[in-house]
């Protein structure tokens, strides 16, 4: 884990190693600056001669402009390192995101995806400021403070060393305590926060079912829990400042009687006593620091194992370095089963065996969870075959390179998304270099040139995050034209009119006999209307092929496709 | 309207913690400070013995800074004098710093432990009130705020206030306690010195503020980008499948490049300024260190100040060093305060929210006829009735029939922009009643009226021929069961998710409800059934089965009215047809109302209203409005699209 996180340094790798490495002189420095200080006073004041003030005085300022130095220039890479790797980090998980697969996203969920990509990524990027820093400076310090303790006084510092696996042990005892109370503190702020969130955006179902003293309640149980292990953790982290103090002031005592004897004896000056103090100042505030990073660390390992997942995680479908070209827009099904899962046990598709010609006309319907969207999905390879296997052009669709397949086969989704941008923005995600010609043409095909042009700015009208500011029917149609640009041999509408109207649903199907007639078009739809002229009509049920025929073939003899037909125009005569 | 649009950045439970913003301060200093105090109240006498408890251990911790300076002036130079050395007197005196080392100790200690129940205890009673009163607010707060602006009050804001009670009250306290200690030494030793030591440190925060000034305009800077870079992964992640349809990665990839870059450079920047600061802090300390060595050694040389000795200067010299360390720490944690305050500030407003407003007096009750007399029962009946107190103390039962009528009613969300105009309408019992118009004709809104989501601003609307101004809200929400295009499922088990509805419902009522709302199949091929836990709202569930659990949900619920607000609207139409003649003949008797985009739903409703700018143009069943060849029949031959 830590290998592959490291591997993000990469250019920063002069600033990361040139942190720890100012840090140690500034660490150096600011051993030494006590040791010159007792000098100062030793020398100087206590002798009464301003010379020796002056020359203290002077390695002093010198001292404290390394320590400056070092200091700040130790700062400063810290800081660039640790935003470059953030960096790094983020464009590593974002492009290995990129590369995934539809089944590789769904096995993280798009939610988990962006947590990992957004607050675990900050939780690394703290961690490792930390190891840079910190992580070094305290150890440096202790070893540079023990150092310069004993060659002040070696018994004296025994006495320190003596002192510090006890405080060492307490520290570290604490932390073994109350480190599982705070995991299961962070979990239950995850609930709470969860069900805050369920509560603001379900308000209006909480308020229509009178649910708010169960809510209230739900809420009190899991704020009632914070409280208890918060408190409990907390009173368990009071005990790491008392247990410094008892080590500083045990120490404190000890070497005042220690250190007065031998000042008498004349073993010790009174400067050294004080600069001891200082030495086992830092050194137990290095244990402190220590301490405070196990834990950082502890915490931030979760974060890198979750972002070490998406790193990890390869494409479970490649397609080829290059391959043929897309010969027409012919497909044929044999034998395909297919499992989400990739399990022949939880099956969703099983035995379909279809054919379509290039350029007909397909419609599908079936209801909800009859794997429609399943059985197209498999065409532009978004999904693998679990058995059996899918020829498009009349060739099998691993042979094909995958962006050479995908721009052959055009599909709309049915969860539709427009991205923030322009229309035009939007559209281009079509063809890239397609012309204001081109852009219109597809906007009239799909019926969207009309409203676009009523829009204030037109083509150049702004559209914000998911499309929310248009429609549903306009959303729908902006979509088709963006699929419509990329000039398909296959074009898939996965139930893409639903939100607009028969009539101008009938003019898109119009047009696309019209203008594009070689293309093959699968239409996935509910209303029979949108399938009933099509070339062949499939109705899907439970991940079966229930039927094949056209319009008039399924109402004489397809009971799904009657019930369907019937619910639709109860009576009346279906209008058109 | 219904579908507030959510736009969340940040994605996950807690939020980043290194990126604090300074600048938003409180406004009302004085009146948080107070409510805040109104909160420890309570907890008075532990906040005195706190008190004393710090001011023990601070002034334990001061004398330690003093000590050293004691010891070496009074005791250790004295004993060197001695002929005969004589360390009795020292052993007494540390013994005694000893005792008051662990006086200290323990005072610490305990008022920490205390101080963290206390916080917690404040910090619990401010997170329920805040939930309990948030149930309470109007669906227009919902409306008007940010979803994460609420959260954050959850989360960010209580997470401040818990670090200034537990941990930066008691630090500034102690540290404040220490420099008035350290300072009146310094002042005893030489009053010249501390001058210039006061003066130094004056320009130390000048320097120090400076610079956190600074690096805060940089966070400030990191925190947008780090916005824009979040939002971008949300949105592009979300979107992942489009891309891939699309081919699109390498753009994705070129644009998020470039906004990684550019958080990189502002986090670089803030963070250097952050991290420069303690260096530099220090090391000022150094220099004043020299100074005063200098300055001192020069008076007490030269005569100049009589009486300042050499070991008072090496003491003074101690206690600079003790002086810089709290005055830092002060400086850092004002910062602090101010923002603790600025979130207190924050959670307040919510609490002064002003609650949904509810004086009606008549209230839902369980009915039965007795001898051919409406009585009360108290038992679930499946007869409801009103019950509305009269002057006199006696109560007038009404048998709840679900007959709704509007009189020229009124409503605007915005003053000044009626969305309603002069709706008259009646829903007798039992009749199915539709409404069809385009988005933002006011469909949604008039179901939000029937159960009082919004007050009307003019006319009158009678349910049963009461008022709905004057039954209890409780009771009027209670006699509808809603389903809502939104489905909103908790995180809880499928079964659970559906006993929402009634929480008194058996497992075999939920069942029966999965199974009215054709859910039942579905719910058993997935993996635990009805045990299986829903999360995120149901994510790993398709729109339609969504709708279908959020129908059993209100089927189990088994209300007098039912509202569909396009509660069907992303099932295919047969499974549609299917869960309709459930719901007909669950609802036989009560009264429906429907809103639909898709005609083929409202089809068969008793009356259909069709409504358009917030104006009822056409009314009537199917064959009627067909009939009157106006908008109804435009729609229905798809001359007119809906929106």
């Amino acid at each position: 884990m830590v290998k592959k996180l490291a591997g993000c340094i990469r250019e920063y790798k002069r600033d990361t190693l040139l942190t720890p490495l100012f840090m140690v002189g500034e660490v150096v420095m600011e051993t030494i600056i006590p040791f010159v200080m007792a000098r100062l006073i030793d020398y100087g004041i206590d002798m009464g001669s301003m010379g020796a003030i002056w020359k203290y005085g002077i390695v002093l300022v010198l001292c404290a402009l390394l320590s400056l130095t070092f200091g700040v220039l130790s700062g400063r890479f810290a800081a660039t390192a640790a935003a470059g790797f953030a960096k790094n980090l983020r464009h590593d998980m974002f492009y290995n995101v990129q590369r995934f697969s539809f089944s590789n996203i769904d096995r993280f969920s798009t939610a988990s995806i962006i947590t990992r990509l957004t607050t675990d990524v900050t939780n690394v990027q703290n961690a490792f400021m930390m190891i840079i820093r910190i992580a070094v400076r305290s150890p440096m310090m202790l070893i540079f403070s023990v150092i310069m303790a004993f060659t002040i006084n070696v018994k004296v510092t025994m006495l320190l060393i003596a002192i510090l696996p006890f405080l060492a042990a307490a520290l570290f005892g604490i932390i073994r305590l109350v480190f599982p109370v705070f995991d299961r503190v962070f979990k239950t702020y995850d609930k709470l926060n969860n069900v805050v969130r369920e509560n603001i955006r379900g308000i209006r179902v909480v308020k229509a079912y009178v649910r708010e003293e169960h809510e209230v309640e739900k809420f009190n149980g899991v704020s009632e829990k914070i409280f208890l292990d918060f408190s409990k953790a907390e009173k368990l982290i009071a005990f790491n400042g008392p247990a410094m103090q008892l080590a500083i002031y045990g120490f404190m005592i000890g070497v005042s009687w220690l250190g007065a004897k031998m000042i008498v004896g004349g073993t010790m000056t009174t400067g050294e006593l004080v600069s001891l103090i200082t030495y086992a100042m830092q050194i137990l505030m290095a244990l402190m620091m220590l301490s405070i990073i196990f834990v950082m660390l502890t915490l931030a390992r979760t974060s890198a194992g979750r972002i070490c997942e998406i790193l990890d995680e390869e494409p479970d479908l490649t397609g080829r370095e290059s391959g043929p070209e897309v010969a027409d827009g012919s497909i044929e099904f044999k034998d395909v089963s297919f499992s989400y899962e990739n399990d022949m046990n939880k099956i969703c598709l099983s035995d379909i065996d279809l054919t379509i010609r290039s350029g007909e006309v397909v419609g599908i319907i079936g209801s909800t969870g009859s794997s429609k969207t399943t059985l197209v999905q498999l065409i532009p390879r978004l999904y693998d075959v679990t058995a059996g296997n899918l020829l498009v052009g009349g060739k099998n669709v691993k042979e094909y390179n995958l962006q050479t397949l995908r721009d052959a086969v055009s599909m709309v989704l049915q969860k539709n998304v427009l991205f923030s941008g322009t229309i035009k923005d939007n559209l281009r995600w079509g063809d890239p270099d397609a012309t204001e010609e081109e852009m219109v043409m597809a906007c009239q095909l799909a019926q969207a040139d009309g409203f676009i042009r009523e829009l204030p700015d037109g083509y150049d009208t702004w559209i914000e995050q998911g499309g929310t500011n248009v429609s549903g029917g306009q959303r729908q149609r902006l979509c088709i034209a963006r699929a419509l640009l990329k000039k398909p041999k296959i074009l898939i509408l996965d139930d893409s009119t639903s939100a607009v109207d028969t009539r101008t649903d009938a003019l898109i199907r119009e047009a696309f006999r019209t203008y594009i007639p070689e293309t093959t078009k699968i239409i996935i739809a509910q209303r029979i209307s949108s399938v009933q002229e099509a070339d062949q009509i499939i109705v899907m049920e439970n991940g079966r092929i229930d039927a094949v025929g056209t319009h008039e073939e399924l109402l004489a003899s397809n009971q799904i496709y009657q019930e369907a037909y019937y619910s639709q125009v109860k009576g009346g005569a279906l209008s058109e | 309207m219904s579908n507030e649009k959510e736009r969340t950045r940040k994605a996950g439970g807690r939020p980043p913690k290194n990126v604090r913003v300074k600048g938003a301060g409180a406004k009302d200093v004085k009146g948080t400070i107070k409510r805040l105090m109104n909160y420890l109240a309570p907890f008075k006498g532990r906040l005195i013995l706190v008190t004393s408890l710090i001011l023990i251990s601070s002034v334990s911790g001061a004398a330690s800074s003093l000590f050293l300076g004691v010891l070496i002036d009074d005791f250790i130079e004295p004993i060197m004098q001695m002929a005969v050395p004589d360390f009795s007197q020292l052993a007494k005196v540390l013994v005694l710093m000893a005792c008051i080392y662990l006086t200290g100790i323990l005072a610490t200690l305990f008022y920490n432990r205390i101080m963290v129940v206390v916080a917690q205890s404040v910090l619990k009673k401010v997170r329920d009130e805040m939930f309990a009163h948030m149930q309470k607010l109007a669906i227009r707060y919902f409306d008007t705020n940010h979803y994460g602006d609420i959260m954050s009050r959850y989360t960010n804001d209580t997470d401040t206030l818990r670090q200034m009670m537990a941990q930066t009250l008691p630090q500034l306290f102690s540290s404040g306690t220490t420099i008035i200690v350290v300072l009146a030494s310094m002042i005893y030793l030489s009053i010249p010195l501390t001058v210039l030591v006061l003066a130094i440190v004056f320009f130390m925060l000048k320097v120090t503020g400076k610079i956190g000034g600074k690096a805060g305009g940089f966070f400030v800077k990191q925190q947008t980008s780090l916005g824009e870079v979040n939002g971008y992964i949300e949105e592009m992640v979300s979107g992942q499948k489009v891309i891939k349809v699309f081919n699109h990665e390498g753009k994705t990839k070129e644009d998020f490049d470039r906004l990684n870059e550019e958080l990189r450079e502002n986090a670089a920047s803030a963070n250097v300024l952050a991290n420069i600061l303690m260096p530099i802090m220090a090391n000022l300390g150094n220099l004043m260190y020299v100074i005063v060595a200098i300055v001192g050694g020069f008076l007490a040389i030269s005569g100049i100040s009589a009486g300042l000795t050499l070991g008072a200067i090496a003491a003074f010299l101690q206690l600079t060093r003790s002086f810089t360390m709290p005055v830092n720490q002060v400086a850092q944690q004002v910062n602090a305060v101010a923002m603790a305050l600025a979130g207190a500030e924050r959670i307040f407003n919510l609490l002064d929210e002003p609650e949904e407003i509810d004086d009606g007096t008549v209230t839902l009750v369980d009915a039965q006829y007795v001898d051919g007399v409406l009585t009360e029962a108290d038992h679930r009946t499946e007869m409801w009735a009103w019950k509305e107190p009269l002057e006199d103390g006696t109560f007038r039962l009404t048998r709840l029939r679900g007959d709704v009528r509007f009189f020229d009613v009124d409503f605007a969300y915005e003053e000044g922009k009626t969305v309603l105009h002069d709706i008259n309408l009646y829903a007798k019992p039992g009749q199915k009643v539709a409404f069809v118009g385009a988005t933002g004709a006011g469909k949604t809104t008039i179901t939000n009226l029937i159960n009082r989501f919004y007050d009307i601003a003019d006319g009158r609307i009678l349910y049963d021929g009461i008022d709905i101004k004057n039954i209890r809200k409780y009771d009027l929400r209670r006699s509808l069961g809603i389903v809502l295009q939104d489905t909103n499922l908790f995180t809880a088990t499928v079964r659970e998710n559906i006993r929402y509805g009634r929480l008194t419902a058996s497992d075999a009522d939920v069942e029966e409800a999965a199974k009215l709302a054709n859910a039942h199949d579905f719910i058993m091929r997935l993996p635990e059934g009805y045990e299986t836990v829903l999360e995120s709202d149901g994510a790993n569930l398709s729109q339609g089965q969504r709708q279908l659990l959020a129908i059993a949900r209100a089927a189990v619920n088994d209300p007098p009215v039912l509202i569909l607000d396009e509660a069907t609207s992303t099932i295919d139409t047969r499974t549609e047809a299917i869960v309709q003649r459930g719901l007909d003949s669950l609802m036989e008797g009560r009264t429906v109302f429907v809103i639909a985009h898709r005609l083929s739903t409202v089809q068969n409703a008793n009356v259909i209203m069709v409504l358009e700018h917030g104006h009822i143009i056409e009314r009537g069943d199917h064959d009627d409005l067909i009939a009157q060849k106006g908008k109804y029949y435009q729609l229905y031959t798809g001359a007119f699209e809906l929106e």
